[in-house]
């Protein structure tokens, strides 16, 4: 029982010891590491909020060099320095509608992965809406149609007078 | 009655999803129109890491070339890379236009994309050099600036700074001819914004753009 007790707390300091150590590791690498990648931009985890700025754009732009993929998820050399690029120009005070125009100017909407809603695009946004409409209304006639008394026995008896 | 009413219906939904599949069948998947052509070329100013040999464009290595100060003159701005396939195709060619170009005026840079400078070098040595400088690009911020998503790419910037084509994949003398002849032959009267500034694509960019040795 006492051997299991010291052996548990033996096993607790050295958690401990490893919790510190990592600690003491990582402000030091933060100390000695340049804290921005260009003057005045905070790297990737250090800011927080820039940081998910930057992926929710990073998230919404097609990387020009691979089959669409978004620049957050591909690992293309290319899809890294637009990210930087997002980075920096958000952290200069670009708005993120901004920089996702800065983007859309240079590669045009190409470049977007969702499709603005506005002029042709709007049909991809409202023809799935139509057909279901449209889908519905089929739906709804042919119920009506299948659940509908028939008539023919009645058109029967009205012009077949009964005993007959 | 039936059968009729049934092959209208059929019509009216199948032929539109025909038609836009037609339609869509006619459409290069692959080719990415610029919205470049026709606006403002992208500033840059870009340090020289190989000078060029031919005398009037040659340019001293760690000069630095802003776009800017070519303002006047016809710029070709040719997006490469050594580990670029398509770039050796068009390479002697390129420069062939350059010097043919270089007495009218007409200025050639070579921007190096996603690649290191002395890669750079060693291939130029290995392709027999090159009329024109070639600039390095940290970051490949021009390459974003110009909307770039494979080598070659090709932008040929008129008098005025507009963009006036852009060339997809290798270029041939003869089509650089084509677009710097009709460029100088308006000698600053071109007036149209969107006449000549049709992006064409020609062969198929490389596409194994980061799949680099």
């Amino acid at each position: 029982m006492g051997v299991a007790k010291a052996a548990l707390r033996r096993a607790l300091m050295l958690a401990l010891i490893v919790v510190a150590v990592d600690r003491a590791d990582a402000q030091s690498a933060n100390a000695t590491a340049p804290p921005t990648a260009k003057a005045g931009v905070p790297a990737p985890g250090v800011d927080a909020a820039l940081d998910a700025r930057v992926k929710a754009i990073a998230s919404r732009l097609r990387c020009p060099v691979c089959q669409g993929e978004s620049i957050q998820d591909s690992p293309a050399e290319l899809s890294a320095q637009m990210k930087t690029l997002v980075r920096e120009q958000l952290a200069a005070g670009k708005s993120d509608a901004a920089v996702m125009d800065y983007f859309v100017q240079k590669y045009g909407q190409w470049i977007l992965l969702e499709p603005r809603a506005e002029g042709i695009n709007l049909l991809v946004y409202w023809l799935p809406v139509a057909f279901l409409v449209c889908g519905a209304g089929v739906i709804v006639l042919a119920v009506r149609k299948w659940t509908r008394p028939s008539t023919s026995t009645a058109d029967l008896d009205a012009v077949v007078p009964p005993g007959t | 009655m039936n059968w009729k009413r049934s092959f209208y219906a059929t019509a009216a939904v199948g032929v539109p999803i025909i038609a836009l599949l037609a339609y869509g069948m006619t459409r290069d998947p692959h080719s990415i129109p610029s919205p470049l052509p026709g606006r403002p070329a992208p500033v840059f100013s870009r340090a020289v890491f190989a000078p060029g040999i031919d005398p009037t464009l040659r340019m001293r290595v760690g000069d630095t070339v802003r776009l800017a100060e070519h303002r006047g003159h016809i710029v070709v701005v040719n997006f490469w890379a050594s580990w670029c396939l398509a770039c050796r195709d068009e390479h002697a060619q390129l420069s062939q236009s350059a010097q043919s170009y270089a007495d009218k005026g007409v200025r050639f840079f070579g921007m190096l994309y996603n690649d290191q400078p002395s890669n750079g070098v060693r291939w130029i040595a290995q392709m027999g050099g090159q009329a024109y400088p070639a600039l390095v690009d940290p970051g490949a911020r021009a390459a974003i600036d110009y909307g770039l998503y494979g080598v070659p790419e090709t932008f040929v910037v008129d008098e005025r700074g507009i963009v006036a084509h852009k060339f997809i994949g290798p270029v041939s003398f003869e089509q650089m001819s084509v677009v710097l002849d009709s460029l100088l032959k308006a000698n600053g009267t071109w007036t149209s914004d969107r006449g000549d500034s049709v992006s064409v694509r020609l062969n198929p960019p490389s596409m194994q753009s980061e799949a680099k040795p």
